[in-house]
């Protein structure tokens, strides 16, 4: 019995991570996606800039609520690529009639974005630090994880809507309409456990709340997305 | 048990339906042609027996087992419309991509013989996107090919191929065949579809006119199925 | 319907009668407490809505009858209803007593984020043609925000720490009050729904029959 469930879930994985793999090399030959998202967290650190005075200690105390913003708005670009990129050539097609479950197919495409997401974020938050004279490397390793978990609670949510809204002519247009609202507690709790973490703040006491709060959110929508792929894909 | 098996299958688009009680089966070594007008339903049937649509009614198999079952879809092989291949990755890197998405045993060895086959293996690390109208078709054949599927569903193969690419097709479709393989195939270009054809399935309005055997008046005069089951 | 309606109008103006002169002003709000017998039921509508929504999505998934989307649809456009009735005399409540509109309170912002979804539900649906595509596109979103509801709940309570006026210690006949009151409101829901349903009825058997006319 242990030993077919274990052979399966080690063909679920690998099969997911070949489409990783695909995903993450077609986007590495062109980098549309990723060169566009940097370049636009680029141009929003920079307007938030102009919004908040840069100098003041003050900022550091906002820091989260800026760098997730960012974060989603970058973040945005490249869901839409996710699942847009299977279009041109009814690659969708192959795959869905490919002996591979949505599941796995779902799993797939989100490591990939998560991969691609989590290079922006560290390429912003160098420029993030300097611009806003932080130094926000004094808990770094608590910083990574929450980032991971954000970004991994975006990514689940980007994807699946990803899916959903590749057929549609509005989808540009669609898929932030729809990921931000259900982003609000993922998003609420990175930004609350992010702000401290960059200013120095250990990961404990009344930051773990929002921890929690935060792998919850990804389980729950984790565990949502790889129940309804399947529906979504199979026309 | 017949590797084909649609048994009273409807599909319904809102209230509209465009299936409407469907039902055949394939021999294992037939070519079914799937004939009628566009908007009979045709690429609707073949997407439901390839397991990228649900039937809202009714069932389809292939194999004995469910369209959506995983052991199914490694014996099913489809070409439909678009190439389905990736422009941004080369020849080879498509083809190994899905040979291991298919669980070919050797997806390295089974890549380079499907270039080899379809004479692509001197652009192997091209990418698709700088290739010609006929490489990339050839090379999608090759990706529709490359697991040895034992049911093939082909929704109007003929009319986006070149020369070439059709004549490479014809020779695995007939080899296909002999090994006992199994075909569908919807065209409205009836004569090459009818000459590889052994069985042919007519459909008018979502519902199925007319199945039987290809017999040899259809061949000469490729009219004759809609003169006789068909809407004027 | 219409004795719904007729129902739902008498018992209003009963309810009118008991709020404005039966039940004296409370000493700290005056007379501004009144609105929370419209506020709160139109809040629990909403949520009721809302949830019977994500039901019927569960049950178009199951079942593939579009008769469950339609009544999704129509269910979430009366819970958006309700929801925005909840927002504003919550803000109009808010300016009287704490003389600002928003005071980033945790029901209300919960409601203003739900609401959001709920009306990205609607543009989804919206922007797709094919009925049997959209009933279940929009399925599964109806299903992520209902799953994301007591999330949403939750992390802003955390985050705003700060109290409602609490709903434990109102005197009995306050909470009388809000239960009759939540009666028309449901009538009244009722025949929006019935109303909307109709709607998508009718509009499934146009669509329907545009397509058999196109398709032949």
């Amino acid at each position: 019995m242990a030993v077919p469930a274990l052979r399966g879930s080690m063909s679920f994985l690998r099969q997911s991570l070949t489409i990783a793999s695909k995903d993450l090399r077609s986007e590495l030959r062109t980098k549309e996606a990723l060169n566009a998202s940097v370049a636009f967290a680029l141009v929003i650190l920079l307007l938030f800039s102009f919004a908040f005075e840069p100098t003041e200690v003050e900022t550091r105390q906002i820091s989260g609520g800026l760098l997730w913003l960012v974060f989603a708005f970058a973040g945005a670009l490249i869901l839409n690529r996710s699942f847009a990129r299977e279009l041109s050539n009814d690659c969708l097609d192959a795959l869905v009639a490919a002996p591979i479950s949505g599941a796995a197919l779902f799993l797939g495409k989100a490591l990939a974005n998560l991969a691609l997401l989590v290079t922006v974020e560290l390429a912003c938050l160098p420029v993030f630090g300097i611009f806003y004279n932080v130094p926000w490397t004094q808990q770094f390793w608590p910083l990574m994880l929450v980032m991971l978990l954000g970004t991994w609670g975006l990514t689940v949510v980007g994807t699946m809507f990803s899916a959903l809204t590749v057929n549609l002519r509005l989808r540009e247009l669609m898929l932030p309409m729809l990921v931000y609202p259900i982003m609000v507690p993922g998003l609420l709790a990175a930004v609350q456990l992010t702000a401290p973490l960059v200013m120095g703040q250990p990961l404990a006491g009344d930051l773990i709340p929002w921890l929690r709060l935060l792998i919850a959110f990804d389980v729950i929508f984790t565990a949502l997305a790889l129940t309804l792929v399947e529906t979504v894909l199979v026309r | 048990m017949n590797p084909v098996q649609v048994a009273g299958v409807w599909k319904y688009y809102g209230d509209f339906p465009a299936l409407r009680d469907v039902s055949f089966e394939v021999q294992p070594g037939a070519c079914m042609a799937l004939l009628g007008r566009n908007g009979a339903g045709k690429t609707t049937l073949l997407r439901i027996v390839a397991g990228l649509a649900r039937p809202t009614r009714g069932s389809a198999s292939v194999c004995g087992a469910g369209t959506r079952d995983r052991v199914t879809r490694r014996s099913i092989g489809i070409l439909g419309h678009g190439i389905s291949l990736y422009d941004e990755l080369s020849a080879f890197e498509n083809l190994h991509l899905f040979a291991r998405i298919y669980g070919v045993a050797d997806p390295k060895r089974a890549a380079l013989e499907w270039l080899e086959r379809t004479g692509l293996e001197r652009v192997r690390d091209g990418l698709v996107r700088e290739f010609s109208r006929g490489m990339r078709q050839r090379l999608a054949v090759a990706r529709a090919f490359l697991h040895e599927p034992s049911v093939l569903l082909l929704d109007e193969p003929f009319t986006a191929l070149d020369d070439r690419a059709i004549a490479l097709l014809q020779t695995l479709l007939r080899d296909a065949l002999a090994a006992g393989r199994t075909i569908v195939i919807s065209t409205h270009q009836l004569r090459e579809a009818l000459a590889l054809a052994t069985h042919v399935a007519l459909l008018v309005r979502g519902r199925l006119a007319h199945t039987g055997e290809r017999t040899a008046e259809m061949l000469e005069d490729t009219g004759w199925l809609y003169r006789h089951y068909g809407e004027a | 319907m219409l004795a719904m309606t007729a129902i739902a109008a008498l018992l209003l103006v009963r309810n009118l009668y008991v709020m404005l002169l039966v039940l004296p002003d409370e000493k700290h709000q005056n007379a501004a407490y009144r609105i929370m017998f419209f506020h709160v039921p139109d809040a629990w509508t909403a949520f009721l809505c809302f949830f019977l929504a994500m039901i019927a999505s569960v049950l178009y998934l199951v079942k593939n009858d579009l008769r469950y989307d339609g009544f999704a649809a129509s269910i979430t456009e009366v819970g958006l209803v309700f929801g925005a009735a909840n927002l504003v005399t919550g803000m109009i409540w808010g300016r009287v007593i704490w003389g600002v509109w928003w005071a980033w309170d945790v029901r209300l912002t919960t409601m203003l984020v739900g609401w959001l979804m709920y009306a990205g539900y609607l543009m989804l649906r919206r922007a797709i043609e094919e009925p049997t595509e959209r009933a279940k596109m929009s399925a599964v979103v109806s299903i992520f925000a209902f799953a994301d509801v007591p999330i949403i709940f939750f992390s802003i309570r955390w985050w705003r720490n700060q109290q409602h006026p609490p709903p434990a210690d109102l005197p009995p006949d306050w909470w009388m009050a809000l239960f009759m009151n939540w009666i028309p409101l449901l009538l009244l829901a009722g025949v929006f729904l019935m109303i909307r349903m109709e709607q998508e009825r009718i509009e499934r058997q146009l669509n329907g029959l545009r397509r058999t006319v196109h398709a032949f």
